[in-house]
């Protein structure tokens, strides 16, 4: 057992610290730090600076802008870039479709595709959820079917978070409705948002804001080259890409600043004296040590690449805590909190409920917090 | 950083489950409460092949008879007797009463202390207070190691000790403190400093073997969760009862996660303060978990967990006795509360 970092492990944490801490403009990271929605300049700038440095996409082949770094300094990479406020590469591109693309497309598809996603170029949308399809994914009903060298895509999806930004979608498909498993007959398509026959709907949520979408397929006409990988496989595809979703959907450093943040709020009013105060705080901070100690864990024995089983346990317990800690804010605000729509109350107080309220998606995305609990009891358990 | 075993502390690992199947429930269902039923509570016998091999001296320096090994062999011991629920009083009379006589004696009751409870001759016991109650085995113990607010004395047992059984299957006893009898523990005097950091790392010993029993304890009710039937099928056919265990693998992992940081911390850190408040962390943790581990192991069991025969309600009586011993959660959230503000975050790889 060993716990201090290595003198290159520890030079390297440091080179992330003063990178993201002085190269991304500080206008993006205090918005981050404040809680505030982001435009989508400040992503396409922030990736573009991280991609221009080889930061944006470490988990790639090292052929198309990946890093041959230890699952360690992945690690340090997500956690210095969280603590510092930094948006983190846009997720559809980096951790999505990029991978599904660089593991499983043509030569010709990477080398369209690679560097513009990388470079965020391109703003894909992901187009998995379905409005009967959530959790039972491979209930999915949008179908493709073939026209010649063409596939014509009809059907619905939903959920498809900052779609309103998107130029490219990736989407499964059902191109073999006779198959006799409904996990089977489902491909991976890429489509440009602007085809004739796709329609975007926006979805306001109960905090007010406009972040997903619903997505229309009306006879879209998409060429058989923008087929990843073969015919009937989407499922081994989406199944890759969900378990990379699952791994970086701990939030762990983000969590752990929001609440040094809050902490400083209520140290400022004195709230930390009241010993229930005090108590929450400790509880959090503890817990939030246990989860950021369990993902490196997990880190150092998923040396292979594949996600380890216990990435629900990540997922789950790093979702609660996130909500955990809107409450906490809320919580402090008080009746403050109701003054949501006020600018002269100070911004954490006013952004205070919106965010917990939005925040009740974390334990749904990703694989619900129950198909969490599902995949532990059965593949970890054994129940 | 690295969280896994050495070769040589796996071994260490294997040697004493070997040793210690006896209490295995699988191996033996009546060996634990046979023991726990005759006095003084332990396998004299077993305590002697413990010191044997080397295990009673573990924590100490070679000079003094012992094996020079460090927080992260200890707690790989302790676990070890947390899964099986051995009643030795390993962390009471080695990690605790031992450490301090390791930390504050003179040479020459150093030699004498540590050689006797490292051979197996004399059982320490550790008493808080002029007048102690719950001494862990302290009707047994040949020598008593007595903090009294903050200055540390030894001595041998005084006579009139209260004995009595615990919930968990262990012995206590009150003491009352005889002046005429102890001795300051080396230069005597405060001894704060010492106790607080020797009460840490028994803190983490403590919490090793919470962390065996509760790994036991829902190893014990998976397997339940898939043999037993009620309404023509298994148990593990309920969701409800599933996710439940779910999350208990969740707190398990986490608490298996900051307590094993937290001899690391014990293990490489020169700072005694960053020692204790990473115990303090682990215990904090580890009182959370074992509540909870406990109360739905029994639970998911179903009436059998309440019976005395069957072995998984005693580890929830050890792990509640585990959770008030040493300081339970509260105390430990109130410490913390002390130091919020001497971080922005909690940076795990520097301590």
């Amino acid at each position: 057992m060993r716990l201090r970092l290595s003198e290159e492990e520890a030079a390297f944490r440091e080179e992330m610290r003063t990178f993201f801490t002085t190269k991304i403009p500080q206008e993006t990271r205090d918005a981050v730090a404040a809680g505030r929605h982001l435009d989508k300049d400040a992503y396409v700038e922030t990736m573009r600076i991280m991609n221009a440095a080889g930061l944006a996409v470490p988990n790639w082949p090292v052929e198309w802008g990946g890093r041959d770094w230890t699952p360690l300094q992945r690690h340090i990479w997500h956690e210095e870039l969280q603590l510092a406020c930094v948006p983190p590469p846009l997720a559809f591109n980096a951790n999505m479709v990029g991978p599904v693309i660089a593991n499983f497309g043509s030569q010709e598809l990477k080398e369209r595709f690679l560097p513009p996603t990388a470079n965020l170029d391109i703003w894909w949308a992901q187009g998995f959820s379905e409005p009967n399809a959530g959790s039972d994914l491979a209930s999915l009903t949008t179908r493709a079917t073939r026209d010649g060298d063409d596939w014509i895509v009809n059907g619905q999806k939903t959920w498809t978070t900052l779609g309103q930004h998107a130029d490219w979608i990736f989407c499964l498909a059902r191109t073999d409705p006779a198959a006799e498993r409904k996990q089977q007959g489902i491909s991976f398509l890429l489509l440009p948002m602007d085809s004739p026959g796709v329609t975007l709907r926006p979805i306001e949520l109960i905090d007010g804001s406009y972040e997903v979408n619903e997505v229309f397929f009306d006879d879209v006409r998409v060429p058989h080259d923008l087929l990843v990988g073969e015919v009937n496989q989407g499922w081994t595809y989406a199944k890759f890409l969900l378990g990379n979703e699952r791994v970086g959907v701990a939030p762990v450093g983000a969590t752990k600043r929001s609440l040094a943040r809050l902490k400083v709020v209520a140290e400022d009013l004195d709230r930390l004296d009241d010993p229930l105060v005090a108590a929450r705080f400790v509880e959090l901070e503890n817990e939030l040590l246990a989860l950021e100690l369990t993902a490196l864990r997990v880190v150092a024995h998923s040396a292979d690449g594949k996600p380890h089983p216990a990435s629900s346990v990540l997922k789950l317990k790093g979702t609660e805590l996130q909500q955990a800690v809107s409450e906490l804010a809320v919580d402090l605000a008080g009746p403050l909190s109701l003054a949501s729509g006020s600018e002269t109350v100070p911004e954490w107080t006013s952004l205070a409920a919106p965010a917990y309220l939005n925040l009740r998606k974390a334990s749904i995305y990703g694989g619900s917090n129950e198909i969490q609990r599902q995949i532990i009891a059965g593949t970890i358990l054994g129940l | 950083m690295d969280f896994t075993l050495d070769e040589e502390q796996q071994a260490l690992r294997d040697a004493v489950r070997g040793i210690l199947k006896q209490y295995d429930p699988s191996v033996d269902a009546e060996r634990r409460r046979q023991v726990t039923a005759t006095e003084p509570g332990y396998d004299e016998d077993l305590w002697a092949r413990l010191a044997e091999m080397g295990l009673l001296g573990l924590p100490f320096a070679e000079a003094d008879g012992g094996m020079g090994a460090g927080p992260v062999e200890v707690a790989v011991v302790c676990e070890e007797i947390g899964r099986v629920l051995a009643p030795e009083p390993y962390v009471a009379s080695v990690v605790l009463a031992g450490g301090l006589v390791a930390a504050l004696s003179s040479d020459e009751q150093r030699t004498e202390l540590l050689g006797g409870l490292a051979s197996g001759e004399h059982v320490l016991a550790y008493a808080e207070g002029a007048v102690a109650e719950p001494v862990i085995q302290g009707a047994r113990a040949d020598t008593i190691v007595w903090n009294v607010d903050g200055e540390v004395f030894v001595g041998p047992r005084p006579a009139g000790a209260v004995a009595y059984s615990t919930h968990d299957g262990g012995r206590a006893a009150r003491l009352e403190l005889d002046r005429s009898v102890v001795a300051p523990l080396g230069s005597g005097g405060d001894a704060s400093a010492a106790i607080a950091l020797v009460m840490a790392k028994a803190r983490l010993a403590a919490c090793h073997e919470a962390l065996g029993a509760m790994d036991a304890a829902l190893r014990m009710t998976t397997a339940y969760l898939t043999t037993r039937k009620q309404f023509g099928v298994t148990l593990n056919r309920f969701q409800a009862l599933t996710f439940r265990a779910a999350d208990l693998y969740t707190a398990l992992e986490l608490t298996r996660s900051i307590v094993t940081w937290a001899t690391m911390v014990a293990a490489e850190s020169d700072d005694p303060s960053a020692i204790v408040s990473a115990a303090a962390r682990a215990k904090l943790q580890t009182a959370r978990a074992g509540r909870l581990i406990g109360q739905e192991a029994i639970q998911l069991h179903g009436g059998i967990g309440m019976t005395a025969e069957y072995a998984v309600g005693h580890y929830t009586s050890r792990l509640t006795a585990l959770n008030h011993w040493l300081g339970d959660a509260a105390d430990q959230v109130r410490l913390l509360s002390g130091t919020l503000t001497d971080h922005t975050v909690l940076d795990p790889l520097s301590s």
